[in-house]
């Protein structure tokens, strides 16, 4: 089985390091990724994607073109990648910045107030992670690893931050409309 | 065996070439390889070795032939526009018969260009980007396993020929994360009599050079690397063949491209199209027995490049063309989708009869 996601927002919003995390889940369940960033004139307030693909045979193109999981944390990003999404994929929708509603009726869509849930739990910056955990949730991915592939993408010097990015994904998990 | 950790390619060489016993950096930063230099920056002085950002392109490749005339192993990175301003240091390096890598993580152009993928490289780094008759070993990485790997693949075949090897990349490959089980510890094993390492009085001091005003001087020496090209043409071309067997269509691609063009060989062998792909490991040698053999067999050729159609040329000749060869491409920073690929081998497919 293959799953191609995109994960696209704001520069800023944690959009590479939701997406190592990913990957580096996928690397701790033996499993064949990659992990691409976009890479433009890219800084805080622009845009930023990340494609990563978990597999379980080796994986071809690294660009995820047609993804069966998109991540959208902007407005600009959703108009984008709405109709790349594979029929059948999966649109999760951070509804505290992006207002409207998805327009395709052969998706599953689930909106997360990510970035309000961010501001509640003191941790505005954890969105990221918030929508990750709501990812893994909806896309039945393994939830036994997650404390330790955290400890993989945040470094040693900050392990203080473990703590609240586990507490985020975890609300993302359990959050329920 | 090693344990696999996810790294960025560009992180990957650096960390392969030091491993590789790379202890001389020199570079200058330029979007998509400044990770090699920024990795390089932060490792070389912890064990002892030497990272400097010179004051320019053209300064770093001329540090690099100075280390390459001792005889250590010794690097610089950069990326197209860079590259460029490297190329008569290139040719001074192939010119006094000295191994050292130049890693370009290729972005398109010309000029500036842009800073995502491309592959418009090739042309330069095949035939010659510097002036004179000369060639470089080209190693064309598909994977950050392969950027780890050829690395020290391309250190040793440097030394083994005493001359240039270049490790050609691009954009994405740089960037993207991948498992990678890194390369034990080596490092030369060639002798090399010909290094300055001082000579204690012992001996005959050793002359690094490039000039020769005897006009018949210097036609020998032209011959006399010829003569090697010639065996490294015999015996280093590398590629891998993929669904080949039975294919009446040949996809023809390195790198970023080949990974594209898999997935679409795939998607159309399950349509039930006999297709097949010959990715060049080497571009120089270029695996030219494998299109030669292919030409025989298949009735089309496709060259999938980052490129206005560079490679194409060389399939030509080694096809002789005795099949159409077809385009794929985008350039720019663009890159096919395995879509586009997919499309252009049932296009051809159509058409050929």
């Amino acid at each position: 089985m293959t799953t191609q996601i995109l994960l696209a927002g704001f520069g800023g919003q944690g959009i590479l390091f939701a997406g190592k995390f990913l990957a580096y889940k996928g690397l701790l369940e033996g499993r064949q990724l990659s992990w691409l960033p976009s890479y433009g004139p890219e800084m805080r307030g622009g845009t930023a994607n990340c494609s990563v693909i978990l597999s379980d045979d080796p994986v071809g193109s690294p660009i995820v073109s047609s993804p069966d999981i998109l991540v959208a944390m902007n407005l600009p990003s959703l108009d984008k990648y709405e109709d790349a999404v594979v029929p059948g994929g999966m649109i999760i929708v951070d509804s505290t910045l992006i207002e409207r509603k998805v327009k395709r009726d052969d998706v599953k869509v689930f909106y997360i107030p990510a970035t309000q849930m961010a501001q509640d739990m003191d941790a505005p910056t954890l969105a990221n992670m918030i929508i990750t955990g709501k990812l893994m949730k909806e896309s039945g991915m393994r939830t036994d690893n997650i404390e330790d592939s955290l400890k993989k993408v945040v470094s040693a010097k900050r392990a203080n931050l473990l703590e609240v990015n586990l507490k985020a994904i975890n609300n993302g998990i359990e959050y329920k409309d | 065996m090693a344990e696999k950790v996810l790294m960025k390619g560009n992180e990957a060489i650096a960390e392969a070439a030091i491993r590789a016993g790379c202890r001389h950096y020199f570079g200058y930063p330029i979007t998509p390889q400044t990770e090699v230099a920024a990795y390089m920056a932060k490792r070389m002085p912890k064990i002892g070795g030497t990272f400097l950002q010179a004051e320019s392109e053209i300064s770093a490749i001329n540090m690099v032939y100075g280390v390459a005339g001792t005889g250590k192993r010794v690097m610089t990175s950069s990326s197209s526009p860079g590259i460029s301003l490297k190329q008569e240091g290139i040719s001074y390096i192939a010119g006094a018969d000295l191994p050292a890598l130049i890693v370009n993580v290729q972005r398109g152009g010309p000029g500036l260009g842009g800073i995502q993928p491309s592959q418009s490289d090739y042309f330069q780094s095949t035939k010659g980007g510097g002036h004179g008759d000369y060639r470089m070993i080209v190693l064309t990485p598909e994977s950050v396993q392969e950027m780890a790997d050829m690395t020290a693949l391309a250190f040793e075949l440097a030394e083994k020929y005493r001359m240039p090897a270049m490790l050609l990349a691009d954009g994405t490959m740089g960037q993207m994360m991948e498992p990678v089980e890194l390369p034990e510890e080596s490092n030369d094993t060639v002798e090399k009599p010909w290094a300055v390492t001082g000579t204690e009085g012992k001996r005959e001091h050793n002359i690094i050079n490039s000039l020769y005003l005897k006009p018949e001087e210097l036609e020998q020496k032209n011959i006399e690397r010829y003569e090697r090209y010639k065996l490294i043409e015999e015996t280093e071309a590398r590629y891998e063949s993929f669904m080949m067997d039975d294919a009446e269509y040949c996809v023809v691609a390195f790198g970023i491209a080949a990974r594209v063009a898999k997935n679409a060989v795939v998607a159309a062998r399950k349509e039930g199209v006999k297709v097949g792909m010959i990715r060049p490991i080497t571009v120089w040698p270029f695996p030219k027995a494998p299109i030669a053999e292919a030409a025989d067999k298949v009735r089309a050729f496709i060259s999938v490049e980052l490129s206005m159609g560079q490679m194409i040329e060389d399939i030509r000749l080694a096809s002789e063309c005795k099949k159409p060869v077809y385009l794929c491409n985008r350039v720019g920073g663009m890159i096919p989708s395995p879509e586009e690929v997919y499309a252009k081998i049932m296009e051809v497919k159509g058409g050929s009869k």
